[in-house]
């Protein structure tokens, strides 16, 4: 009888300490999910800074503007557009 | 131990306890004793039943903290996700003034990273008020710097900022949202519930860092605002708006608009106005750039509704194609007033009335209708009607009903006088010449699928017919001869009308406009151009609008690679038409 509590005794300490370490872990584990969750929004938040940045660089005034001024390109005329048609299309 | 001996007492025979005690001094410490336990007991139901809820609240107070989960406004996008509006997160800078005791030093730090003035603060600082705003909107980084200051009653909010990228050029379609992310005029007014986010919240236990540990029960999830995709295309938009804002400045033009509309899907490609404004800047706004003219205004057409005049009487079989009209002697009274062309056309077929754009004629053509059928046809086509686009301020123009129509009324309607459309409606309505015959509703969103239902409002025949008129409108002899694309063949129409004002015909006030399609052989894009009070002698509609057509119409069939559908013209010709080409012959 004695042995059997003594070893109860034993189970309940093991399974005591489990939950203490369960715990902490988990703790743990949330906390660090948390700042990959906050990780994430922060990005979510540059990325659309980063899409906004990028719309402001690319709108076409300004894409004009620089082929315009900077590299000096012109449309062509129409002698030098050539059209090419797709096989067996007979214009 | 042991007590040896006969003389040893036994410790219950110790005449100490012999002595008596009274009975009740026992009675009494129990009685004392169990009353405490009452007590205790009383206090504890006081406590754990009574004081539950408060106490349990205090408690969880202590560490149990519930946090909103901010959600942002939907984006909106072009039909190709080009972003023109997007949402970013903001700071803004409060101060609770009565907490706020800052030293000098610390005022000029924030006044510094704030960007206003240290007279400013102490000033906001000083006020009676429980709580003001010191600076709303600042970028994220500045906001952690003033975080890291730690400063007493001075706290920061998160706000969201809307940004416009392509600013200007599509201010009236985007339209554009307050500081508290509410839609305040077009796509962002209209799709505003949509584009609206639901913030969400939680609640959870944090420990003394103040670092969450676990949550605590309930989540509500955030509902970010769902994405638009627009049926706009950035780069058509830019064409068109940079024509336009060219054609005004060359025309000291008051105002001016431009659609352009995929005729397959009724999706609309580019909309766009002048004037406009920055709505990422809107210190200085006035109404009139406000307005999205293509689509709150209304104005008389002109001739370019001759097309629909002719096409019913197409139609009814009343004419032919080729049925001849005598426009002589360019004058045509009916009651007390008479009508004019610009000048004496004679004989002409009902092709050429449209091609010359002939008042006489179409008003002949309509002599052949009844008001009924003619009113019918202009409310089918949708004129005096909404276009339904859900966009806010749309307007329906003027048409009277058939009944009141006198019969000079109906000969000024033939030609696009007597009536008010917008610029839009004008458009809708053409797409019947550029499809066959049906019209379908327009849409600003982009759609994954076609409209299947379309209204059939003229014959595939009928409109076959028309549009070779049209394309002989554009051509030489016609009143555009200038409006030409190598290797496509156009279809259009010219339009000048005078302006009314106070009831009258303004003189020298005209709209010109111009609506046309490309290629003529299968229409993919109708784009049509108005423009407001064009200045000089070149004021018609072939001259101002034409123009703006050609180049816009050419960028877009070169953008999305339509194939040509008309041989290259012999280059080196040497013809009249590029000096001195023969005074266009247009009417009113």
């Amino acid at each position: 009888m004695t042995r059997l509590n003594l070893f109860l005794l034993l189970a309940v300490v093991f399974c005591a300490l489990g939950v203490v370490t369960s715990q902490h872990k988990a703790r743990r584990l949330f906390r660090i999910l948390e700042a990959e969750q906050e990780r994430a929004n922060q990005l979510e938040v540059e990325y659309g800074q980063l899409q906004l940045e990028l719309s402001t660089w690319a709108t076409s005034p300004r894409i004009e503007k620089l082929a315009r001024e900077k590299l000096h390109m012109v449309l062509p005329d129409n002698a030098r557009i050539i059209v090419a048609l797709p096989e067996g299309v007979r214009r | 131990m042991r007590f040896g001996g006969a003389n040893a007492h036994k410790f219950t025979e110790s005449p100490v306890l012999k002595l008596r005690l009274p009975a009740w001094r026992s009675r009494f410490i129990g009685l004392l004793i169990l009353s405490l336990f009452v007590l205790l007991i009383g206090r504890s139901f006081y406590l754990q039943i009574l004081q539950n809820d408060f106490l349990q609240g205090k408690g969880e107070s202590r560490y149990k903290r519930e946090l909103q989960i901010p959600a942002s406004r939907g984006r909106i996008f072009d039909r190709n996700g080009e972003a023109l509006a997007v949402s970013t997160p903001m700071i803004s800078v409060w101060a609770i003034p009565a907490a706020a005791r800052l030293t000098r030093a610390q005022s000029r730090q924030l006044a510094g990273l704030i960007e206003t003035s240290v007279k400013d603060v102490v000033h906001a600082l000083a006020s009676e008020k429980p709580f003001v705003f010191l600076k709303r909107q600042l970028p994220p980084d500045i906001g952690e710097k003033i975080a890291t200051l730690k400063l007493p009653g001075i706290g920061l909010d998160t706000e969201y900022r809307r940004y416009y990228p392509a600013g200007e050029m599509t201010a009236h379609v985007v339209g554009f949202a307050g500081v508290d992310d509410k839609g305040l005029e077009g796509v962002e007014l209209a799709f505003d519930s949509q584009l609206l986010g639901r913030p969400g919240n939680r609640s959870v236990i944090k420990d003394r860092r103040g670092q969450i540990v676990e949550d605590a029960g309930s989540i509500r999830l955030p509902k970010d605002g769902k994405d638009i995709y627009l049926s706009l295309d950035a780069r058509v938009q830019y064409l068109a708006y940079a024509q336009l804002r060219q054609a005004i400045s060359d025309h000291r033009a008051k105002a001016g608009g431009v659609v352009v509309i995929d005729v397959k899907t009724g999706e609309i490609i580019a909309l766009s106005n002048w004037p406009t404004y920055n709505p990422n800047n809107r210190g200085r706004l006035s109404g009139a750039s406000l307005r999205n003219r293509s689509i709150t205004d209304t104005y008389e057409p002109g001739s370019v509704i001759k097309p629909f005049t002719a096409a019913l009487a197409l139609e009814r079989e009343k004419v032919r194609f080729d049925s001849v009209v005598n426009c002589a002697p360019g004058k045509l009274t009916i009651g007390t007033a008479t009508i004019s062309d610009t000048k004496s056309h004679g004989l002409l077929t009902v092709a050429q009335v449209i091609q010359k754009s002939s008042n006489v004629g179409s008003a002949k053509i309509a002599r052949l209708l009844s008001s009924e059928e003619m009113w019918r046809m202009f409310d089918d086509v949708g004129f005096g009607q909404v276009s339904h686009l859900g966009f806010p301020g749309e307007v329906s123009g003027r048409m009277r009903h058939w009944k009141k129509w006198r019969p000079i009324e109906q000969a000024t309607m033939s030609y696009g006088h007597g009536f008010s459309v917008s610029l839009m409606q004008l458009a809708k309505a053409y797409t019947v010449f550029a499809r066959d015959g049906d019209l379908l509703p327009l849409s600003l969103m982009r759609l994954d699928s076609p409209f299947l239902s379309t209204k059939q409002i003229f014959s595939p025949q009928t409109v076959r017919e028309v549009r070779a008129m049209l394309e002989m409108a554009v051509q030489p002899g016609g009143t555009a001869p200038r409006v030409r694309i190598s290797g496509y063949r156009l279809a259009g129409k010219t339009g000048t009308s005078y302006k009314v004002e106070g009831g009258q015909y303004a003189k020298n006030k005209y709209v010109a406009s111009f609506v046309g399609f490309a290629p003529a052989s299968d229409p993919r894009f109708l784009v049509a151009v108005m423009i407001d009070e064009p200045e000089g002698i070149r004021h018609m509609g072939g001259d101002v609008a034409g123009p703006v057509f050609t180049r816009v119409m050419s960028g877009i069939l070169r953008l999305y690679s339509i194939p040509q559908d008309m041989p290259l013209p012999v280059e080196g010709l040497r013809v009249a038409q590029g000096r001195g080409y023969p005074k266009e012959e247009e009417s009113l």
